[in-house]
């Protein structure tokens, strides 16, 4: 066998205790030939696996990766491989991103008394992988550094919200203050170019609020913490989607919380912003009108127009004033959705399997794993648990390495899977700018082709896909082992 | 001993190339293209571009890397022995640090203290320490976010460094702050295109004063000790300060003065599972883990009591200790923070508040 030969690659299966587990014993007992690469790991069932356990594996080295559990309508604890197969489905299409070939990964189910099937799977999935060969290893690549095109064309007119009716919203937020802990907005930062979240608590604090294409920052992020107290938000149209994710996901109650809403003519991207105004300088002023901003920074005069600086998600934006509001000033603007590929993703897709994984290694190298990514993400609830800082279980090897980076960076796409509404704050939160985006777009793109066009945080009462199934589903279809 | 050299705008790769024959591992910062382009310190090698530009990430890492193997163990087992083989050798090799900014070698004179000059000497550490020569670039200007004056610094302090690089027209004229970097300097071959550089100190003087020059007046702090701790039970003050940050790492990671770090354990699979190794990693004081006690229980779980260390770590704790703030105000944690939290702005509504009482 194989064995002897050296030739034998690394294959991990998890296979359910019910089912497949059985179904591979019987196979043994029934002496039925197989290949040896596959290393079984049992577990109690095929909703027990993390999609993470499988992105471990595979870049840490394993040649392949099989999940094997009941049939469908068949499991031991009734709807865990329903659960599985989506998320599973998910996995293998957002492998490719990595830059890992999504033939190295299956998922496949087998009964207890299908020894027969059990003995064909095995052997026709460890000859794809054969075919395929050993994987490249992530630390074995050359970095590669590449640049999204940002040049975008919006879907409506951009502007700089001059004449937005701030003076309407304070007024409203100051008529509401005295029920709420506190109102959370903008404030000017450091300079007149940055703003920074303002928590208004007294009429004072509301004066100091601010309107405009500076406003990046998702003030969602802040809701979870107040949790059981009554607060006010001053919302963009994407940052009340993070709100609705929060009240679909009861991370947050509708009764705790009141909505100022006000249109957005779009916020500006502060990545290519600072580029232009170069690292570490001063701003000296800031001015604006209808359609640009111009900003004067160590004497020099930069103009800044909206239609080319807004940020990646601005360009798509179709809800410029939010959906669920309780006090909004203004009409909702009549923008068409059109579906299309987000910057930083068809930069991604350009690339070869081996160029994608050149580039995250090149990326990664750059990650000092501060986290501010995952601390930005306001759909990000566990943050004070996270698997990348635990020891038991030890999930992730502190060596500061680019592979157990992006296996961080994947571990928070999997769990935003589906949750996450393209906010990107992650990414704008990240220092050193690793357009790690490209990952939660992906798995973006695949939820709304297998869920009908599923969109997180547009509908309060929808479940995220994840989070429940369908005993059929329409878009997953089983694959043939031939 | 005092060294002061001319190298010519074109002599950068030729002084490097010199460097590197000394043995020595040279870390320069390297820009890396994205559409939010960053400055890290890289191994520079024959050929490789590099920039001068004051690094999104400072050069900490030359002594305190990112995570480092304190040390590893291997068993070797036979039919009746068992070894256990342990390997604590530091891992360290001679450096320059080429291109740091005044506030990022200041970091090193921070760092210092408590790893060589306490009660126990870090041999990792001083290991790394003992063979780096610290190159820096003075300062043109200040900028929106860095405040070393405040503090006692400035765009040209040799704290820290041991050769001072001005840029002037057509070149950067070197000049030996340490023995250590003089004798860096005249050990050179002519290969490495240094000219006597006093002829031009002058202007690099000149270029110094006008950085000076640039800065805005910086406020009075040196009250910041006293105040902040005599305000170091006011939970309001420090919970309205806090009210904005994401209790990320960015703040400590990026900084040039923050030190704490973990240990871990990782055995499972290393050398064939015949092994393991002790790790150290930096860790950070605005994290909820970092208190994390065994048993569970977290004295300092609100983000304000985190916020609170951190500011009094900087300007009350470490002053108490070592005389000096552990911040040289390069500005890393307000400019790298998602929400632009302002040191500064906490130091100063310290001082004031502290007055209004
Ligand atoms: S995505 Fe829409 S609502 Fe959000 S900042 Fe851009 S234009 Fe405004
Ligand atoms: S993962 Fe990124 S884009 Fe998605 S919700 Fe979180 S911060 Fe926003
Ligand atoms: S914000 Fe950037 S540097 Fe920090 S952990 Fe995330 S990806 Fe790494
Ligand atoms: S101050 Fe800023 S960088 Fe530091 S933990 Fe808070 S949010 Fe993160
Ligand atoms: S505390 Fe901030 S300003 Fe001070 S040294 Fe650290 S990063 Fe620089």
């Amino acid at each position: 066998m194989p064995v002897l030969e050296g030739k034998e690659l690394r294959i991990v299966g998890f296979l359910c205790n019910w089912c497949s587990y059985g179904g591979a014993d019987a196979a043994g007992v029934g002496r039925a030939v197989q290949p040896t690469d596959l290393r079984i790991i049992r577990v109690p069932c095929s909703g027990r696996v993390d999609p993470i356990f499988i992105v471990k594996a595979l870049l840490n080295g394993a040649d392949g990766v099989l999940v094997s559990g009941c049939h469908p309508r068949d499991c031991h604890y009734s709807a865990g491989n329903f659960y599985a197969r989506r998320r599973l489905e998910v996995l293998k299409q957002f492998l490719p991103v990595l830059g890992i070939d999504e033939a190295r990964f299956e998922y496949t189910w087998v009964g207890a008394s299908e020894a027969q099937l059990w003995q064909h799977v095995v052997t026709t999935f460890t000859n794809r992988v054969h075919a395929l060969g050993k994987a490249p290893r992530f630390d074995a690549v050359e970095p590669l550094l590449k640049i999204a095109d940002m040049a975008l064309t919006a879907l409506r007119p951009l502007g700089t919200g001059k004449n937005a009716a701030l003076p309407k919203l304070k007024e409203a937020i100051k008529a509401k203050l005295p029920e709420l802990e506190c109102v959370i907005g903008w404030q000017q930062g450091y300079d007149e170019a940055r703003t920074v979240p303002l928590f208004a608590r007294t009429p004072q604090d509301v004066d100091k609020f601010v309107w405009g294409p500076f406003n990046v920052n998702n003030p969602a992020v802040y809701l979870p913490t107040f949790r059981g107290k009554k607060v006010g938000i001053v919302v963009k149209g994407c940052d009340a989607r993070s709100v609705v994710e929060l009240l679909q996901e009861n991370l947050i109650s509708r009764e705790d919380v009141i909505l100022f809403a006000m249109p957005c003519e779009g916020t500006l991207d502060m990545a290519r912003i600072g580029e232009k105004l170069g690292r570490y300088t001063t701003v000296d002023a800031v001015v604006c009108d209808e359609a640009s901003i111009t900003i004067t920074a160590d004497g020099k005069e930069h103009r800044f127009c909206m239609a080319d600086f807004a940020q990646g998600k601005c360009y798509g934006c179709a809800t410029p004033l939010a959906a669920l509001s309780d006090v909004s000033f203004g009409a909702p603007v009549d923008v068409k959705p059109v579906s299309a590929t987000p910057p930083e993703l068809a930069l991604l897709d350009s690339l070869s399997l081996p160029e994608r994984m050149s580039f995250w290694r090149g990326q990664m190298g750059k990650c000092l794993r501060c986290y501010a990514c995952r601390n930005a993400c306001p759909m990000c609830v566990c943050r004070d648990y996270c698997v990348s800082d635990s020891r038991d279980p030890h999930w992730m090897s502190q060596l500061a390495d680019e592979r157990e980076k992006l296996f961080f960076q994947t571990v928070h796409a999997f769990h935003l899977a589906g949750r996450c509404t393209g906010c990107g704050e992650c990414q704008r939160a990240c220092p050193v700018g690793i357009p790690i985006l490209a990952l939660r777009q992906q798995i973006g793109r695949v939820i709304e082709q297998l869920f009908e066009s599923y969109k997180a945080g547009t509908d309060p009462a929808a479940a995220p896909p994840l989070l429940t199934y369908m005993p059929q589903e329409k878009n997953i279809h089983e694959r043939g082992w031939k | 001993m005092n060294a002061i050299r001319f190298l010519p705008s074109d002599g950068l790769p030729a002084l490097l190339s010199c460097l590197v024959k000394t043995g020595r591992r040279i870390l320069a910062p390297v820009e890396k293209p994205a559409v939010k382009s960053s400055v890290v310190f890289e191994p520079w090698s024959e050929g490789k571009p590099l920039t001068l530009q004051k690094a999104t990430v400072p050069a900490k890492e030359a002594v305190l890397p990112q995570c480092e193997t304190l040390l590893s163990y291997r068993q070797t087992k036979n039919a009746d022995t068992a070894a256990l083989n342990l390997d604590d050798t530091p891992n360290a090799q001679p450096t320059v640090v080429f291109g740091a900014r005044p506030c990022d070698a200041c970091g090193y004179a921070v760092l210092d203290r408590p790893f060589l000059q306490g009660p126990f000497v870090d041999p990792y550490y001083r290991a790394r320490r003992e063979q780096l020569v610290v190159f820096t670039t003075t300062c043109g200007s200040g900028c929106a976010t860095c405040f070393c004056h405040w503090l006692g610094g400035g765009p040209s302090s040799p704290e820290g460094s041991d050769v001072l690089m001005t840029e002037i027209e057509g070149g950067l004229v070197l000049q030996s702050v340490t023995d250590k970097g003089a004798e860096l300097l005249n050990s050179m071959p002519p290969a490495a295109k240094l000219a006597d550089g006093a002829p031009v100190f002058r202007q690099a003087e000149e270029a110094r004063k006008k950085a000076w020059a640039s800065l805005l007046p910086a406020p009075d702090i040196k009250s910041a000790r006293q105040a902040i701790a005599g305000i170091f039970s006011d939970a309001n003050f420090w919970q309205e300060q806090t009210d904005r940050c994401l209790s990320c790492g960015a703040c400590t990671y990026f900084c040039p003065t923050c030190y704490c770090f973990n240990i871990t354990d990782e055995g499972d699979g290393y050398e064939g599972g015949q092994g393991g190794r002790r790790l150290r990693s930096w860790d950070n004081c605005m994290s909820s883990q970092f208190t994390r006690e065994a048993s569970g229980h977290n004295p300092r779980t609100d983000k304000a009591l985190r916020m609170r260390n951190r500011v009094s770590h900087k300007y009350s704790f470490y002053p108490e200790n070592w005389g000096a703030a552990s911040c040289s105000g390069c500005g890393r944690c307000v400019c790298n923070c998602p929400v632009y939290l302002d040191i500064r702005a906490i130091v100063l509504a310290a001082i004031k508040h502290a007055g209004d009482k």
